[in-house]
């Protein structure tokens, strides 16, 4: 494939189709188009709205305790002996990841709307326990789509979900992951087209989606710029950040686009190994296509069919990426790079034994990475690694991988 | 330049009755046995053949649609597969039209220039593609209809007077009207609100208007078609195969017997459908 020409900058996207280069669009069936414009109209008007952007704000700071902390692991950066180490603290975020600020955003722009009913997928659980929350804050009744294989690996997170009233439909379609339970949630939204709202967890789907969720969780990335230049006085030499959907890490990325000495890595699940087909690299080895409403880099085969990846992070567990990581990708200014399960586990150990903090196991695929570069680089140099979520919810993955029962 | 389409259209027009359009899954369970119940379809009344491209992922269409899709691909289906079933079943039949439907991704797979060439060469003569909405009409509509194939499109309950002719604007060959919001296989709509969606869009468009999701039974597309220019039966054809598949997918029955029994029916009913009208 060809790389599309260098921008002028890499933060104007989409395009008013909804494109990022050949990627995003609207590939929806022709039920949801009406709705799709809607709420492309709608987020045009709020968009750059003061009332709306205060009421975010207010609640990002009092509800979900915004700003989250940039934090220097000196424990980590000892343990490394090379650049200092930073984490963006998400995982202090009320519910425990980034998936809060998109709820937030997305919550009262279905107020605007006047919708009456919320519907979300979600993989890991934390965009399904986030927006339960909203939901409940809100005082929306909510039913969150999961895939079955996820509802049994992911059991403290289910509860959590329906404590907080939500409907967890557990969904058996495929493997019973992420892709599966994108579908039934578009099989519910495609049926109650008048009053349900689909709240979609990452940077991922139909336009407006992909640029209303980036747009949400770039106050990580616009807060990490501001917080590392006030602490160090420069910009980072590095920010990394882990790659499912890609909602955390285009949330960190979009600010930091057009400073080019900054060096940005996305790190996608490599499962075990690229080889097989028992990963979810769909930009290191995928292809591009369409699904889900938007056309980006898939896992699939030769006829088109899409195929179900496999990661030991639920979270990261789907075979595609959110458009603007493709055109990302293919443009160069992102490097996009694969971490074994097994690299990520020694992540998810070693941070909890250097740094007394349990890291939600995408978030360790990003540290595995910043484990792999640091050692060799300067002292003086930089690096953030996004800490999108705690790993409270992945202890019993860990403890079974382990080989322990708890 | 008229397609198999507008011919079947035209002439069912003269004969004053609405098409029977009916959808199978290509490939479901097997690639022989589905090609034996396209071959049945025109003998038991069938007027126009929707043949279905299976998909891993197909998100409009509900539990019988998706079992079918599965079965198809486990049975081996390809679009390749597909587009050979169409051209085995056009060496027999050069007048029946045959509208392929399904999703975008394995059509960009195939290439959009590839796959119309190869489409013409094998007699398909419309397209439906569920998740190609007029705002991607470059993709595949403008070189399908450059191509000679028709365009159908779905118009559904929320799309309004205002966008109906943007949905309008590119299509051919005939509208399908989508009789409610929702998946592929539920409940039929109140049929008074569909005689009035389908004359709403008559007032926008000379093409013939269809009219699908939820027709089951010969008395549902007697009355359906009482107003419409065809009825389109899809989930009670695939159940009709999937009633006579065993646990382990081994059939029962005959596959091709169970669906031209179905379609017979249906066929009935559409034929009395506009003596239901006049009555």
């Amino acid at each position: 494939m060809n790389k599309p020409a260098t921008p002028n900058s890499f933060r104007t996207g989409p395009d008013e189709q909804g494109m990022f280069g050949i990627f995003g669009g609207r590939f929806v069936a022709e039920t949801l188009m009406p709705l799709i414009l809607d709420l492309e109209r709608h987020w045009n008007e709020v968009k750059n709205d003061p009332d709306f952007r205060a009421e975010l704000t207010d609640l990002s700071t009092h509800y979900a305790g915004r700003p989250s902390k940039l934090y220097f692991a000196e424990g980590l950066t000892k343990h490394l002996g090379g650049a200092k180490v930073y984490f963006k603290r998400e995982d202090l975020n009320h519910t425990g990841s980034h998936k809060i600020n998109n709820c937030l955003g997305q919550i009262l722009l279905a107020k605007r709307m006047g919708k009456k009913r919320i519907i979300a997928e979600t993989g890991a659980g934390q965009h399904g326990v986030a927006s339960a929350t909203v939901a409940a804050r809100f005082g929306y009744p909510c039913v969150v789509y999961m895939g079955a294989t996820d509802v049994a690996r992911q059991s403290p997170n289910v509860f959590r979900m329906k404590l907080l009233g939500a409907e967890v439909r557990p969904v058996t379609a495929g493997h019973g992951t992420l892709k599966d339970a994108m579908n039934e949630a578009l099989r519910d939204w495609v049926t109650n087209v008048e009053d349900t709202y689909y709240l979609i967890g990452t940077a991922a789907g139909p336009h407006p989606y992909p640029e209303l969720v980036r747009d949400f969780q770039s106050v990580i990335g616009t807060e990490a710029r501001a917080q590392i230049l006030e602490q160090e006085g420069r910009l980072p030499d590095t920010i990394i950040a882990a790659v499912g959907g890609g909602s955390n890490a285009i949330g960190l990325f979009h600010p930091f686009l057009d400073d080019k000495d900054v060096r940005i890595i996305g790190i996608e699940a490599g499962g075990r190994g690229l080889d097989g087909i028992e990963h979810c690299a769909s930009m290191n080895a995928g292809s591009p296509g369409v699904l889900h409403g938007n056309r980006t880099y898939l896992l699939q085969n030769a006829d088109g069919q899409i195929m179900d990846g496999h990661s030991i992070s639920a979270g990261l567990d789907y075979p595609g990426v959110g458009p603007e990581h493709s055109w990302l990708r293919d443009t160069g200014r992102v490097e996009y790079v694969p971490i074994l399960d097994d690299e990520a586990l020694e992540a998810f150990k070693l941070t909890t034994r250097v740094e007394g903090i349990i890291p939600a196991l995408e978030s360790a695929h990003a540290i595995a990475h910043a484990v792999k570069i640091v050692p060799a680089m300067d002292k003086d140099q930089i690096v953030i690694v996004n800490l999108s979520g705690r790993g409270d919810k992945d202890v019993h993955t860990v403890a079974s991988m382990l080989g322990m029962e708890i | 330049m008229t397609t198999r389409i507008d011919r079947r259209m035209a002439k069912l027009k003269t004969e004053g009755r609405p098409a029977l359009v009916t959808y199978f899954m290509g490939g479901d369970p097997d690639y022989d046995t589905s090609l034996s119940i396209m071959k049945a379809l025109p003998g038991a009344g069938s007027d126009i053949i929707e043949l279905g491209m299976p998909f891993s992922d197909p998100m409009a269409d509900g539990p019988a649609i998706q079992a079918a899709g599965l079965r198809a691909l486990k049975g081996g289906q390809t679009l390749v597969k597909t587009l050979k079933m169409a051209s085995e079943f056009r060496a027999g039949d050069n007048e029946t039209p045959i509208v392929l439907m399904g999703y975008y991704n394995p059509i960009y797979i195939y290439g959009v220039e590839r796959f119309l060439k190869d489409a013409l060469a094998s007699g398909i003569d419309g397209l439906i593609v569920v998740d190609l909405p007029p705002e991607m009409d470059e993709e595949l509509c403008i070189p399908a209809l450059k191509a000679g194939i028709n365009f159908i499109r779905l118009a559904t309950p929320t799309t309004d007077d205002k966008r109906l002719p943007k949905v309008l604007q590119n299509t051919s060959g005939f509208v399908y009207y989508v009789s409610m919001t929702g998946i592929t296989g539920s409940a039929l709509a109140d049929t008074g609100k569909v005689a009035a969606a389908v004359n709403r869009i008559k007032g926008h468009t000379d093409l013939p208007v269809c009219v699908g999701f939820g027709v089951k039974t010969a008395e549902q597309a007697r009355v359906i078609g009482a107003n419409a220019d065809g009825v389109v039966v899809g989930t009670a054809i695939v159940n009709a195969v999937a009633n006579v598949l065993g646990p382990k997918g081994e059939k029962t029955a005959d596959p091709a017997e169970a669906v031209a029994t179905l379609v017979s029916g249906l066929a009935q009913g559409v034929r009395s459908a506009r003596l239901a009208a006049a009555e």
